[in-house]
C-alpha cells in the first residue's frame, strides 16, 4: 500500500496498522500510538480541538464529501445534549474500506469517536455497524471492553471531566439505512426511511430531535493522526480541497484488484488502476469504470488522468463518493451493467416517494426487458422518460423530486452509460434507427454525441 | 413460540438502559431474539414490544423492513451470495446459479432436509475479493465453484461448525459496559451543558 505516484514517502495515515495481524488488539494500538491523541486532546479545548479538525480541512469519506470541522459548527449553540453518530452502514456497491477500518484497528475509529465528542460537546456516541458484518461487530465489542476497562470510555475519561459512552448498535440489512436521516430513524427504533431536509438536517434537528454529529468511519478514523501530527502535516499531502489521504478500493476487471490508502487529490485514476492495480486483466482494454460507487456516473478513457480530487471529478461530470472504482473491461455488456446498477436501486428503494419507488423498479422492468430479448424502439426514449420524471432533464449534479438522494442516484449512471453505448442499447431494441430523445419541457432532449457523464 | 429466556431478559434489560429512549434498542432485541430462536417468533415480538412499551405492530413494522430478520425458519446454514456490478463483473451470477444447482433450490428457499438457504444479494463490502459469498454472514473471499462445493461438504459434515455460528448469532463477543465506568444514557430534557464545554474564556487550564 505505498503510493507509486510521487518520489516522498506518503505515510499510512489510517492503514498503517494493517501490517500487523493484531492491530485490533488494544496491545498492539497502544504499543504504536495508541490513544496518544486522546491524551493530547484532553490536554486542549474543546474548540482548539475543534478548529484543527477545521484547519484539516477533513472531508467526510462517505459519500458527499462534507469537511467534517465545517459539519461540527452546525450544532446550534445551546442545545443540549449532542449525540455523535457513527455510520458504519457501508453498502454502496464497490465500496469496501469501513468493514477493513472496522476489522483490522477498531480502536483507531473508537479513538477518533473520542476526540470527535470531546470536541463537540457530544454527551454520548452511537457505532452503528452494518448488521451483516458480524466480524466487524465482534472487532468492535472486545475493543469497547477493552477501552472500558482501561478508562478510556464512559465515565471521566482518563481521569478527566470527559465522560462519554460509546454503544455499540447494528443494523438489519437496508442500504438506504446508510443515508444519514434513515440511520438516525433507525437508530430510535424505527423503519430506516429518510427524513427531509431541511429541516431534519442532523446537525441541528437528529437523534430524538437533537443537535447529532453523523460522520463516516474512514472520516474518524483520520482523526487520531490530525491531532497527533497537527492539521499542518496533514495538509502537506493532498491538493485543493482534498487533503490527506484517501482509501479506494478498486475492483473488477484489473489484474490486482485491493484497497490502497494513496495521497487524496493528486493521485490520479491511472496511478490507480495502471499502477497499484496493474492494469486491465488479460488483453483487454478498458472499457469504463465507475468511479465513486453505483451512485456515480461512468467514467472512460478520456478520463484516467484526473486526479482523484473532489472538486477536479465533480468539474468533470461524476464523484469520487465513496472511494469505489469498479472497472469494466471490453467484454462487458454494457445494457447488462447498467441493468445490475438499477437493480439494486430498485431493491433498495425504501418507498416514501413516487419516482423513486415506481421510476427504479419500471427502469429495471424495461432493461430486464431488453436484456431478455423483447426490447421495443421505443425502449430508449422510455427509459430516458422515466430518468427525467425521476431527476428532472438529467443534470449533474442530479436535480430531486424526492426526498433523499437514491432515486437520482439510478438515473444518472444509466442515463450516461444510454448516451455512450447507445449502439448497444439499439441493438437490443431491435437495432438501427430507433428513437433516443425524448421530450422534455417541450423540447426535444438529445443528449450530445458520446456525452461522457452527467448528460 | 418462545419469549426471551429468563438470561435473555436480564440482557435485554441492559441494553434498553444503554439508550436515551427504549424504542432505540428494537433492532438489537430483534437480533437477540433471532440468536434465540433462529428466526423472530411472534410471542419473542410480543415480548420485546412489552419491554419496550409499544405495540407489537410496531415491533413487526420495524422487524420487517429490514432483510436480515426472518419471519419464518430458515436454514441451519444462510448463503448469501454477492451477485452486484463487482461481483457479476468477475462471475458472481455463475457462483449463484452453481449453487442453486447443487442445492437445487432458487434464491429465496430452503433445502428440504433444513440445512441451506440460498440468497442472491446486494454488495456485501468484499468487492475487491469478487466472487464472495457469506454464510451466517462469514465471509468467504475470492471463491471458486469447486471451494464452494468443498465448502457446501464441510457445512454438511459440520467440520466448520467452530468458525460459523448457527443463524441468527451474530457477534459472539458482547459489549458489555461496567456499571462503575458507565457515563450512561444522554436522555433529552434530563442534561444540560457537559461539564467539559467550559467556555473557553472561562477555562483557565485545560478540564484534565
Ligand atoms: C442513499 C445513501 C446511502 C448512503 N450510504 C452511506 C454509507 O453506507 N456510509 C456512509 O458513511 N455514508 C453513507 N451515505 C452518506 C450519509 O448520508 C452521510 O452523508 C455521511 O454518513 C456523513 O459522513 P461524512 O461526512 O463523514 O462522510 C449515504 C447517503 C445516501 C444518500
Ligand atoms: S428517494 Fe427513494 S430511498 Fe430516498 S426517501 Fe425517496 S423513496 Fe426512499
Ligand atoms: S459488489 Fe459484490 S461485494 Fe461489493
Amino acid at each position: 500500500m505505498s503510493d507509486q505516484a510521487t518520489d516522498r514517502t506518503v505515510p499510512q495515515m489510517i492503514t498503517g496498522r494493517f501490517q500487523y495481524d493484531d492491530a485490533h488488539t488494544i496491545e498492539r494500538y497502544q504499543a504504536t500510538d495508541g490513544y496518544a491523541a486522546l491524551r493530547t486532546a484532553l490536554q486542549m479545548h474543546p474548540e482548539d480541538v475543534h478548529a484543527e479538525i477545521k484547519e484539516a480541512s477533513l472531508l467526510g469519506r462517505g459519500g458527499a464529501g462534507f469537511p467534517a470541522g465545517v459539519k461540527w459548527g452546525f450544532c446550534p449553540p445551546g442545545v443540549w445534549p449532542r449525540y455523535f453518530v457513527v455510520n458504519g452502514d457501508e453498502s454502496e456497491p464497490g465500496t469496501y474500506k469501513d468493514r477493513l477500518l472496522m476489522e483490522r484497528d477498531p480502536h483507531q475509529l473508537i479513538e477518533g469517536v473520542l476526540i470527535g465528542a470531546y470536541a463537540t460537546g457530544c454527551a454520548q456516541a452511537f457505532l452503528y455497524v452494518r448488521g451483516e458484518m458480524a466480524l466487524a461487530q465482534e472487532r468492535i465489542a472486545a475493543a469497547l471492553n477493552e477501552a472500558y476497562a482501561a478508562g478510556l470510555v464512559g465515565k471521566d475519561i482518563l481521569g478527566s471531566s470527559f465522560s462519554c459512552d460509546i454503544v455499540l448498535h447494528w443494523g438489519a440489512g437496508a442500504y438506504i439505512v446508510g443515508e444519514e436521516t434513515a440511520l438516525i430513524e433507525s437508530l430510535e427504533g424505527n423503519r430506516g426511511m429518510p427524513r427531509l431536509k431541511p429541516p431534519y438536517f442532523p446537525a441541528a434537528k437528529g437523534l430524538y430531535m437533537q443537535p447529532t454529529i453523523v460522520n463516516n468511519v474512514e472520516t474518524m478514523a483520520n482523526v487520531p493522526w490530525i491531532i497527533r501530527n497537527g492539521a499542518e502535516a496533514y495538509t502537506a499531502y493532498g491538493a485543493e480541497s482534498s487533503r490527506g489521504t484517501r482509501m479506494f478500493a478498486v475492483s473488477g476487471h484489473v489484474k490486482k484488484p485491493g484497497v490502497h490508502e494513496v495521497e487524496f487529490g493528486t493521485t490520479t485514476f491511472r496511478d490507480l488502476i495502471y499502477g497499484h492495480c496493474g492494469g486491465i486483466r488479460g488483453n483487454h482494454t478498458l472499457k469504463a469504470f465507475i468511479p465513486g460507487g453505483a451512485s456515480a456516473p461512468w467514467f472512460y478513457e478520456e478520463h484516467l488522468d484526473l486526479p482523484l480530487e473532489a472538486g477536479a471529478v465533480g468539474a468533470a461530470g461524476s464523484m469520487l463518493g465513496s472511494g469505489a472504482i469498479v472497472v469494466m473491461d471490453d467484454t462487458t455488456d454494457a445494457v447488462k451493467a447498467a441493468w445490475r446498477v438499477v437493480r439494486f436501486f430498485a431493491r433498495e428503494s425504501c418507498g416514501k416517494c413516487t419516482p423513486c419507488r415506481e421510476g427504479t423498479s419500471w427502469l429495471e422492468k424495461v432493461l430486464r426487458r431488453m436484456l431478455d430479448g423483447q426490447g421495443r424502439p421505443e425502449d430508449i426514449a422510455l427509459l430516458l422518460d422515466l430518468c427525467d420524471n425521476i431527476s428532472p432533464s438529467i443534470a449533474w449534479p442530479p436535480k430531486q423530486t424526492t426526498i433523499c438522494p437514491l432515486g437520482p442516484s439510478a438515473v444518472s449512471p444509466i442515463a450516461s452509460a444510454i448516451m455512450r453505448f447507445k449502439p448497444e442499447f439499439q441493438a437490443y431494441c431491435g437495432g438501427g434507427d430507433v428513437p433516443t430523445s425524448v421530450t422534455i419541457n417541450g423540447k426535444a432532449y438529445l443528449p450530445p454525441e458520446g456525452a461522457p457523464a452527467g448528460v | 413460540m418462545p419469549r426471551f429466556t429468563a438470561e435473555n431478559t436480564i440482557l435485554a434489560k441492559e441494553i434498553i438502559a444503554r439508550y436515551p429512549h427504549p424504542k432505540s434498542a428494537l433492532i438489537p432485541l430483534l437480533h437477540l431474539a433471532q440468536e434465540q430462536d433462529g428466526h423472530l417468533a411472534e410471542d419473542a415480538m410480543v415480548h420485546i414490544a412489552e419491554l419496550i412499551d409499544h405495540t407489537p405492530a410496531e415491533v413487526i413494522g420495524t422487524a420487517s423492513f429490514y432483510e436480515m430478520f426472518k419471519r419464518e425458519p430458515v436454514g441451519d446454514y444462510l448463503i448469501n451470495v454477492c451477485t452486484n456490478i463487482a461481483c457479476m463483473l468477475m462471475g458472481g451470477e455463475e457462483l449463484l446459479h452453481h449453487l442453486e444447482d447443487r442445492l437445487d433450490i432458487r434464491p429465496g428457499s430452503t433445502t428440504a432436509d433444513g440445512m441451506f438457504t440460498l440468497e442472491d444479494v446486494e454488495c456485501i463490502a468484499a468487492c475487491t475479493e469478487a466472487p464472495c459469498l457469506t454464510v451466517n454472514y462469514r465471509y468467504f473471499h475470492k471463491i471458486s465453484t469447486d471451494e464452494a462445493d468443498q465448502l457446501l461438504e464441510d457445512l454438511r459434515a459440520g467440520r466448520r461448525a467452530h468458525e460459523i455460528p448457527k443463524h441468527g448469532t451474530l457477534a459472539r463477543v458482547r459489549q458489555s459496559i461496567p456499571a462503575d465506568r458507565r457515563a450512561g444514557a444522554a436522555v433529552p430534557g434530563e442534561c444540560g451543558q457537559p461539564v467539559w464545554m467550559t467556555p473557553k474564556d472561562e477555562s483557565e487550564d485545560a478540564p484534565a
